[in-house]
């Protein structure tokens, strides 16, 4: 293209450029601006006509002036990709932050990414173990499927996406993950934290790192996960990889969105947030996956915190109308020293009928899953009741229930921060044996030929009846 | 008309405003260099505004845009039924075979396949009179599904030349005096309700196989419902349940904006399932539209006009059909953010002020009609809707709830418990059941109203005791009601809650709903009159007849057992009282 520079800057608002009369420039286009300083920034186009272009400037319009050079690169964002993107970090604009050199592209890929067509999919079927009892047993996680973590300030969701990026494996073959992480506005704390466990593992080697900290540009983060994903698609559909993408923090990503949707005085949605949000985020989310014909996938475990611990807020709203479940960690759980503080009565995985069972994980994992929380849920009700009216009100079915709430939670949730249970022996044998503190008679959701099978006590082999 | 073309002007996201041709509101055009498919949605000065139904980055300022004359239509004819398409149509698996895997733009598609060959037989004859709507032959477009060739609308006259054989779907079968030459397919714009007769009331009952459903809250053929519920309650889940096991003879089933694996798993799923009315595949009788979230939210606004246009074509022919729209608090997403892109006044949380009634528009299309060809078909809408944060006061619910006439109100507190399907069941309404009583007495059972107020009694004197337990146990309640609460227990457990994932449970036709009602009420009475005599309630309760009776269900031939298992828990009833 030209590569023509203008200097035709009329207006700068938050982190927009406008500019009058230029030649025909398309929609999404990249631009570059010339500072008078020397220095560079990058954009792209949000709005196109004859009269005037809006630009939104990545790294923020600081020290932009009327003079600023703006040249219109002709093309959309791309990133270059190659297999020597694992092992690398880079910034939030896909620049080598690690020192490194320039990643060799092999292919340059559009970041916007193209929606999968429906018909092409492939269902995800295949059980990932991620040796948390709270998530295997009772919210499964499949290989394609897109998992968020719904957490909150102050909660440990970092140790908890680590761990699951250190123990997830397949049961059904040896491949291995490669991760790629996506930073949003996180800490450099935050940072350290994830990049040293990762080094500490050795799992640095197998991931792509991709990361914009809480002092970089704000409009950079519109940009990072698409960066990321367009990675991980890179090396699930072209080589075949096992993706699973991290990125944290969405709330931060929302907050961008909104700031540019207010800098543009486009009418707000719920909360100042732009109503295109479930859109917007669903270009994300929906990069998950499995496509025919191709042996790699895309498993996407976005972490957010909940503003104000609430589940109804609009990001977390949105996102759990588009992910396949969510898992919940809960305030309450972790202030009673339980790690992890998952509360699986809000948390779902969608995916997971498809996941598990005979030849997957164990025939009976469905029937024991619905126990597990049919019985945990009324036995926390119980609670609340024993409050007002002590345990003495109780028959003997509720006193079952209210004590297995506490074992349940002290037993099977809590582990510590490297246990890898394994899924059978680890994690349903523990339930069956928890289960066993019920009477079998209360315990409706268990088929007949579980409880012969797999019940500690009542096994067939020690029945007398 | 001739075609005059014009230029981009500016690009604003999906939306692009052209300048120098003077379209027709709702005109389809092609945009750009590349001939993406727009739609014209406003006329502004010499300014016309466009909604784009294809991803627009890339395109500049100065591209051409040229008119096509013709408003957004949909092609009706064989060849729909077991289709996939995306909101405007275009067949997912020819999409594939052109660009790949995933979706790149500037792709025409037919809806039809045009060259396929299908055998006509005509039902027509020469020299019949025939008028629009009229069927003049029939097509076995599936094993179960007869294709049946209606004149097209605004067409009639003299039939002066028809003939059977294999053609494909643009080659004229019939030609009349007039010298109008007819084809098997035919086009309708997707924004115009197809003519009929007139609407009848509706007074046949809709079939689920889903209890609570059909027992509770009943859906009438060619009627409405809408299921609201926050994410993760089982929206989805429960429309397709409906898409799998109702009794209508033709399924549409849109998924508006919504995950794309949901989409592949119901792609997956529908082909291996056998419909229990035909004991053919359910694919057989479905079209199906995706439009994932992901996808470019023109197509989305458009989805639901594609949906049920096909829908009103098959009803023509004097079908039965279920149209699903899951869900349509997208749609209205999608109108939002268009509606935003055009800088218009908005209404309640930034929706459009006309929210309303084109959710109205939408749903008035259900009904149960009188065809132009004088034979009775219907239209049954359902759609879900998908409130933020599961609080119905927002816009989209209070629209479609001031429409519908059943309310299948799901619960977040319900799915937490795994009571699924997670409809609460103090909430939840259906208006039919007047209309419907007569068809049940004839049909099922005489008493079956009767029964069905008894067992919603019971629920809602459950929800009164419920919130005297929170307060002082269950134990300080008289000991009937304690048998009411455990009668409740049985309704909720063993009534209510189904599994959608279980083979057997999946389905219940309704004379085992009503067998099993009554099973329910059987315990109670037999129960009530044990402690009368004597009996232990925990005794009572816990008879191990009323646990096989219970956990019965899940075994096939569950309805021809199940008057045993009810004598014999009569009878172990009986014998708890002499016990003691």
């Amino acid at each position: 293209m030209s590569g023509k520079e203008y200097r035709t800057i009329t207006d700068v608002k938050g982190p927009l450029v406008f500019l009058n009369k230029t030649e025909p420039v398309s929609y999404g286009e990249i631009v570059q601006l010339m500072l008078s300083d020397g220095s560079i920034k990058n954009g792209q186009v949000l709005d196109t006509s004859d009269d005037q272009v809006i630009v939104q400037v990545f790294e923020g319009t600081a020290s932009v002036d009327r003079q600023t050079g703006v040249k219109f690169l002709g093309d959309v964002f791309k990133l270059p990709v190659s297999k020597g993107l694992i092992g690398r970090i880079l910034d939030g604009a896909g620049r080598p932050r690690d020192g490194g050199p320039d990643i060799v592209a092999d292919e340059m890929a559009d970041i916007i990414g193209a929606a999968i067509n429906p018909y092409s999919r492939q269902s995800p079927e295949s059980f990932i173990q991620t040796g948390i009892s709270a998530i295997d047993a009772c919210t499964s996680l499949v290989r394609g499927q897109k998992l968020p973590i719904f957490s909150a300030s102050g909660l440990p969701h970092n140790d908890i996406a680590l761990q699951i990026a250190r123990q997830a494996k397949l049961v059904d073959s040896d491949d291995d993950f490669v991760v790629v992480f996506c930073a949003m506005g996180i800490t450099a704390e935050e940072y350290n934290f994830f990049v040293h466990d990762l080094e500490r593992t050795g799992a640095l080697e197998n991931s792509a790192l991709f990361v914009n900290l809480a002092d970089d540009p704000a409009v950079e983060r519109l940009i990072t996960p698409r960066l990321a994903l367009t990675a991980a698609e890179y090396l699930a559909f072209e080589h075949d990889y096992h993706v699973l993408v991290i990125y944290t923090d969405m709330t931060n990503y929302c907050e961008s969105l909104r700031q540019i949707g207010a800098a543009r005085e486009e009418v707000p949605g719920r909360r100042g947030y732009p109503g295109y949000m479930y859109t917007d985020l669903a270009m994300l989310y929906e990069r998950a996956g499995l496509v025919k014909g191709k042996k790699g996938s895309i498993t996407q475990f976005p972490i957010l915190t909940m503003p104000g611990d609430d589940i109804t807020h609009p990001i977390p709203d949105l996102s759990g109308y588009i992910t396949e479940g969510q898992i919940v960690i809960s305030r309450e759980l972790h202030q009673k020293g339980i790690y992890p503080p998952i509360n699986v009565l809000p948390s779902l995985s969608r995916l997971m009928n498809a996941g598990i069972g005979d030849g997957k994980t164990r025939e009976d994992h469905k029937s024991v899953s619905d126990q597990l929380y049919a019985a945990y849920a009324q036995g926390r009700e119980l609670r609340g009741l024993v409050a007002i009216v002590g345990e003495d009100a109780l028959n003997e079915r509720d006193l079952q229930l209210l004590k297995f709430a506490d074992i349940f939670e002290d037993q099977f949730l809590r582990q510590s921060r490297d246990e890898d249970r394994s899924i059978s022996e680890g994690t349903l044998d523990l339930a069956w044996n928890l289960l066993s503190n019920i009477d079998t008679k209360y315990l409706v959701r268990l088929d007949q030929k579980w409880i012969d099978k797999y019940h500690p006590t009542e096994k067939s082999s020690n029945e007398e009846e | 008309m001739s075609k005059e073309n014009g230029v981009i002007y500016r690009i604003s996201g999906p939306v692009v405003t052209a300048v120098g041709i003077s379209p027709r509101m709702y005109e389809v055009v092609r945009v750009g260099d590349e001939g993406l498919m727009g739609e014209v949605i406003e006329l502004h000065g010499d300014q016309s505004v466009i909604q784009v139904y294809e991803e627009t980055s890339g395109i500049k300022p100065g591209e051409p845009v040229i008119r096509t004359g013709q408003t957004l239509s949909v092609q009706l004819g064989p060849g729909l039924l077991t289709q996939i398409y995306d909101g405007i149509q275009r067949p997912l698996p020819k999409l594939e075979e052109t660009m790949g895997v995933f979706i790149t733009r500037g792709v025409d598609a037919d809806g039809l396949d045009l060259k396929r060959k299908w055998e006509f037989n005509a039902v027509a004859k020469k020299g019949d009179d025939v008028s629009s709507g009229q069927v003049i032959g029939k097509v076995q477009e599936t094993e179960t599904i007869e294709h049946r060739v209606m004149v097209p609308p605004n067409v009639s006259g003299k039939v002066k030349s028809i003939k059977s054989g294999t053609f494909n779907i643009t080659e004229t079968v019939c030609v009349l005096d007039d010298g109008t030459e007819i084809a098997m397919m035919q086009e309708w714009p997707v924004r115009h309700p197809r003519p009929f007769v007139q609407k009848y009331a509706p007074d046949v009952p809709l079939i689920t196989g889903q209890r609570i459903l059909d027992f509770l809250f009943p859906l009438a053929k060619g009627g409405t419902a809408g299921i609201p519920g926050p994410f993760g309650s089982g929206k989805t889940v429960t429309q397709q349940q409906l898409a799998k096991w109702s009794d209508a003879q033709i399924v549409v089933y849109i998924g508006c904006g919504e995950r794309g694996n949901e989409m592949t798993e119901v792609l997956d799923e529908f082909p291996h399932l056998i419909d229990p009315n035909t004991n053919k595949p359910l694919m057989n009788r479905t079209v199906m539209i995706a439009n994932t979230s992901n996808m470019p939210v023109a197509a989305r606004e458009a989805s639901v006009y594609t949906g049920i246009t096909i829908a009103e074509y098959f009803r023509d022919m004097g079908y039965n059909v279920a149209l699903m729209a899951d869900s349509t608090s997208r749609w209205a997403e999608a109108m939002r953010e268009i509606s935003s892109r055009l800088e218009e006044m908005p209404g309640e949380e930034g929706y459009p002020a006309y929210l309303s009634s084109r959710l109205a528009e939408f749903y008035e299309r259900a009904g149960r009609v009188e065809t132009l060809s004088g034979s009775d078909g219907s239209v049954s809408v359902i759609g879900a809707v998908s409130p933020p944060g599961g609080d119905i006061s927002e816009p989209v619910s209070q629209g479609t709830l001031r429409i519908v006439k059943v309310f299948w109100g799901l619960d977040a507190g319900l799915a937490r418990q795994r009571h699924f399907p997670a409809i609460n069941w103090l909430n939840s309404y259906s208006l039919y059941p007047q209309a419907l009583d007569q068809w049940y007495r004839d049909n099922i059972a005489p008493d079956f109203p009767e029964v069905r107020t008894e067992i919603s009694t019971l629920l809602q004197i459950e929800s009164e005791l419920q919130e005297i337990v929170q307060l002082v146990g269950s134990d300080a309640l008289p000991v009937d009601q304690q048998l009411t609460l455990e009668v409740a227990r049985m309704i909720r457990e063993f009534f209510l809650q189904q599994n959608a994932f279980h083979d057997v449970d999946t389905f219940s036709d309704l004379d085992l709903q009503y067998h099993m009602a009554k099973a329910i009420l059987s315990f109670q009475e037999e129960a009530k009159k044990a402690i009368a005599g004597g009996a232990q309630l925990e005794d009572v309760v816990n008879v191990p007849a009323r646990t096989d009776l219970m956990r019965g269900r899940f075994e096939k031939g569950y309805e021809d057992r199940i008057s045993d298992l009810v004598s014999e828990m009569s009878k172990q009833i009986d014998a708890s009282m002499e016990a003691n």
